[in-house]
């Protein structure tokens, strides 16, 4: 096998212009520690982009941050919080959920999770990863190199390829550049807990609707091991102390969940969100495949309830229902008829997608692990995938065998 | 401004075409005579206008697509038009194309609060969005000016801001799906109600896309919860230097106003004339800085924004105590355009962002623009998010003005280059900064956007002429040279 590791912009292009020539297609990797997401790739080269690092420039008050794409997400991370800001999509670590060690997890790259379009719990009011990429450069499947977007936060100049980008695993081109939008970090946050309560759908729904601002909203219902936090609502508020003070006390008064609150705040509300974006319920159970289901929120929990009519699942909730976790045996399809058969609900016409998250590299290989799309939507991806990378030499297959 | 010259074969055609469309689209729908074509020879950049081959007003998705094929089998060229409000010229008709007027979408399909979301087809006007969520106490985020009149359809082909996208985001962020029809007639659907993509974000493409790539006949919209309350701060200086600098330090104290605006000194006297808002008429320039959200942290940030303001020399500052001075403050604002219209016989409205730090300079060099152009400038800004609104004075019955303008405010873009910036932060490239995006971007990157383009519309029939300074065909663009196998490059690592 060989190993690319280009040191600069120039070298990558010389590196996909290569594999190119030799009509040997490159798996991209950097910290390496999302391999275990997606189609499992057996590739005769490998590019390792872990050279493109280092933040570029970072102006606080302009809001915007450009990093050389395999910039570990530790050192951005650390810049951001010495100015009190931060990436405000919540870059998830799946390390632990993907049986990593800590050294390992810990070269999570800003790229990385801009590729993959990874967000976490603050999805629903600060938007995914995609909503906070600028701009790049880069070289795609031709060899060449090409940028597009900006270094300002507010730009329509040409077609937005940064959203094209995310998402796309390393389909359509290898970033070497990444410019982000950065904002400021909460002063102060505050999670509510509510135990127990009559209808954990119906509370969340509230308290989304209410001009109170929730940041985050998720349900973990028994048996979905967190420690402190079974069969409970969390509900979190961000801001100025005396806002979330304020709001605290509106948010309850409003709530007509008929459960007594517990306030958590400090490390423990920190910690408890990273649990929730990070899959840490199902860290433990190491035999169970992963699912992370997007779908109209106001279905989650009964998603939830038609799968385990059919599986042996452990679930929870996430983006006030939108997001829906759920571990289940890895036998057969592992769980994947069944779960995508209810996305798409009894009437057929529910919207969503179902990712197979974990799972054993078999499992991986024999059903999709990403949604199959309608014909037309694959074929048009199946163009916009020749657009880029006409030679299919960049993650081929990684999407799904023609992805 | 050239436009791609037109086809003769296909205005020979032109009666044939017609008759074809009028059997698609029944009844009043096509229209065919110069007199009703005249009202869509231009959109809202008037200095442009061209009578379309013909328009066709569809009001079923199936209508669309079988126009779109048709056109597609005959190599007929389409614009697509919402209300025509563009101000980049996105909806500029071609001599041998048809114009397909989205208007007759107008409904609103599905109000669902349980998801906090809109299903609307495309010629909805944004503003009716909001009317018809807000007695729930919901409205839709983006807001540009022209909200009364532009559309949904017409807001997702542009990727529309408005005033509070530092805080609330662009359409792109706010929208969670579209249905729309290829140019071969073929329907697909991006996104639905649930939050992100499944493979490509096709939806975040399409976003911002001004019409090229496909007809999107129904939008879902996420709709949020109104903020409580909004109170807003009027700021003066004495020099865009303090007002700059104050706007930076709001930010780089964590705060995010939901809408944060500056005017200059030509602007805030027009606005003033026109609707007497009570600006200071003594100041170089004007920050509006509204904050919304809990009351308890308006008040809070309310403080904080005063001392800032006072720390960068603020020679006057007031703060709304309820809801009819807010609105006062922002009348002006609002009224900035129509107030410079009345100063000016015509003006340009620019579009370009900058990197905040840059403002004085940028404000600086373009008053030396305007001397030697000898034409007056006002400036409106969106300060928050760094997007400059120039608005060129002209009078178009002067002969040689209305190139002059044109050029000055060419340089007032490149300059926005050059500082960091971009062409265009939420009006679009269209025809109007078409020629400039090779300031911004060298031929790898606008082939690389343009083979998105090919993926979607091989014959390059929506829109052509409209965002790329050049046509190239989809063969050429996609030719690749790649040597024979071979190591080319002895230099690179490897291990």
């Amino acid at each position: 096998m060989t190993c690319f590791a280009p040191a600069d912009l120039n070298e990558l292009r010389d590196a996909i212009g290569e594999a190119l020539a030799a009509e040997e297609p490159l798996e991209l990797i950097a910290g390496g520690t999302k391999r275990g997401l997606g189609r499992p790739l057996q590739l005769p080269r490998t590019l390792d982009l872990s050279h493109l690092r280092g933040i570029r420039d970072y102006q606080p008050s302009e809001l915007v941050l450009t990093a050389g794409a395999a910039t570990p997400l530790a050192e951005i991370e650390a810049a951001l919080a010495e100015n009190r800001q931060m990436l405000a999509f919540e870059p998830p670590d799946w390390g632990r959920l993907h049986g990593l060690a800590a050294s390992e997890a810990g070269r999570r790259t800003l790229g990385g999770a801009i590729a993959c379009n990874l967000s976490g719990p603050r999805r629903i009011r600060a938007g995914a990863a995609r909503d906070h990429f600028l701009g790049f450069r880069g070289v795609s499947g031709r060899g060449e190199i090409f940028k597009s977007g900006g270094k300002v936060v507010k730009n329509v100049t040409g077609y937005d390829l940064s959203k094209l980008m995310a998402g796309s695993f390393g389909t359509l081109a290898a970033l070497e550049e990444v410019t982000i939008r950065v904002l400021p970090r909460p002063e102060h946050v505050a999670t509510l807990l509510l135990r127990r309560p009559t209808s954990a759908m119906q509370t969340m729904t509230q308290a989304l609707n209410s001009p109170h601002e929730v940041s985050a909203a998720a349900y973990l219902p028994a048996g979905s091991a967190l420690s402190g936090f079974t069969e409970a609502v969390a509900l979190r508020l961000e801001g100025p102390e005396p806002s979330v003070a304020f709001r605290r006390e509106r948010l309850l008064a409003e709530l007509t969940t008929g459960c007594e609150p517990v306030v958590v705040e400090g490390e423990e509300s920190t910690a408890f969100w990273r649990a929730i974006g990070d899959a840490e319920p199902f860290a433990g159970l190491p035999d169970q495949v992963v699912w992370r289901v997007s779908l109209a929120p106001s279905r989650g929990a009964e998603f939830a309830a038609a799968i385990t009519h059919h599986l042996d699942a452990v679930w929870y909730l996430d983006w006030g229902g939108g997001l829906v976790w759920v571990a289940v045996p890895s036998a057969e399809d592992g769980g994947a008829a069944v779960i995508r058969a209810a996305l798409r609900g009894p009437d057929g016409r529910g919207t969503g997608h179902a990712a197979l998250i974990r799972g054993p590299v078999a499992l991986r290989r024999s059903i999709p692990v990403f949604e199959p799309q309608s014909p037309a939507l694959a074929a048009l991806a199946a163009r916009v995938k020749a657009a880029f990378d006409p030679r299919r030499i960049l993650n081929p297959g990684r999407l799904g065998e023609d992805g | 401004m050239k436009m791609p010259a037109p086809d003769a074969a296909v205005l020979q055609r032109r009666s044939e075409i017609i008759e074809a469309l009028r059997r698609i689209v029944p009844g009043e729908a096509v229209i065919a005579s110069e007199a009703e074509r005249r009202a869509y020879e231009s959109d809202g950049l008037t200095a442009y206008h061209q009578l379309p081959m013909v328009v066709v007003l569809p009001s079923r998705v199936e209508e669309v697509a079988a126009v779109l094929r048709y056109c597609s089998e005959l190599g007929v060229k389409v614009v697509p038009r919402g209300a025509g409000t563009s101000l980049s010229g996105g909806a500029l008709p071609l001599a041998d194309g048809v114009l397909l007027g989205m208007a007759r979408f107008n409904r609103i399909l599905d109000i669902d609060y349980d998801n906090r979301c809109v299903t609307a087809q495309p010629g909805v006007t944004n503003l009716a969005l909001t009317q018809a969520v807000e007695r729930a106490g919901f409205y839709y985020a983006p807001d540009p000016s022209s909200q009364i009149a532009c559309t949904i359809g017409g807001n997702v082909a542009e990727n529309s801001g408005g005033v509070h996208c530092l805080k609330y985001g662009l359409t792109t962020n706010n929208i969670l799906g579209v249905e729309m029809v290829l140019i071969d007639g073929e329907m697909v659907r991006l996104g639905g109600k649930h939050f992100d993509a499944d493979g490509y974000d096709l939806l975040g493409v399409v976003t911002g896309s001004e019409g090229l790539l496909g007809i999107v006949t129904e939008v879902t919209v996420r709709i949020l919860p109104k903020p409580s309350a909004a109170r807003a701060l009027l700021i003066g200086f004495a020099t865009a230097e303090d007002a700059g600098e104050c706007v930076a330090a709001i930010i780089a104290a964590g705060i995010i106003p939901g809408g944060m605006e500056m005017m200059d000194r030509p602007a805030i006297h027009a606005a003033e004339a026109f609707v007497k808002a009570g600006y200071p008429l003594d100041v170089e320039a004007l920050l509006i800085v509204e904050l919304d959200g809990a009351p308890a942290e308006i008040d809070d940030l309310i403080g904080r924004v005063d001392a800032l303001a006072r720390a960068h020399r603020a020679t006057t500052i007031r703060t709304s105590r309820d809801d009819a001075e807010r609105l006062a403050f922002w009348s002006g604002r609002k009224a900035a355009f129509p107030a410079v219209g009345r100063i000016s016989p015509d003006y340009f409205c620019m579009d370009g962002t900058i990197p905040r730090a840059r403002l004085a300079e940028v404000l600086t060099r373009m008053r030396g623009l305007s001397d030697r152009y000898g034409l007056g400038v006002a400036n409106v800004f969106h300060a928050g998010d760094g997007n400059l609104h120039p608005l060129i004075l002209y009078d178009a019955n002067q002969p040689g003005e209305i190139e002059r303008a044109e050029e000055f405010g060419a340089d007032i873009l490149r300059l926005c280059v050059e500082v960091g910036g971009v062409l265009t932060g939420e009006h679009g490239v269209g025809v109007e900064k078409r020629d400039l995006m090779g300031v911004m971007f060298n031929d790898s990157d606008l082939a690389h956007q343009q083979r998105l383009k090919c993926a979607f519309d091989p014959g390059g029939l929506l829109n052509p002429g409209k965002v790329f300074p050049q046509l190239h065909r989809c063969a050429e663009l996609g030719r690749l040279h790649v040597h024979a196998a071979r190591l080319p490059f002895p230099d690179l690592p490897r291990f």
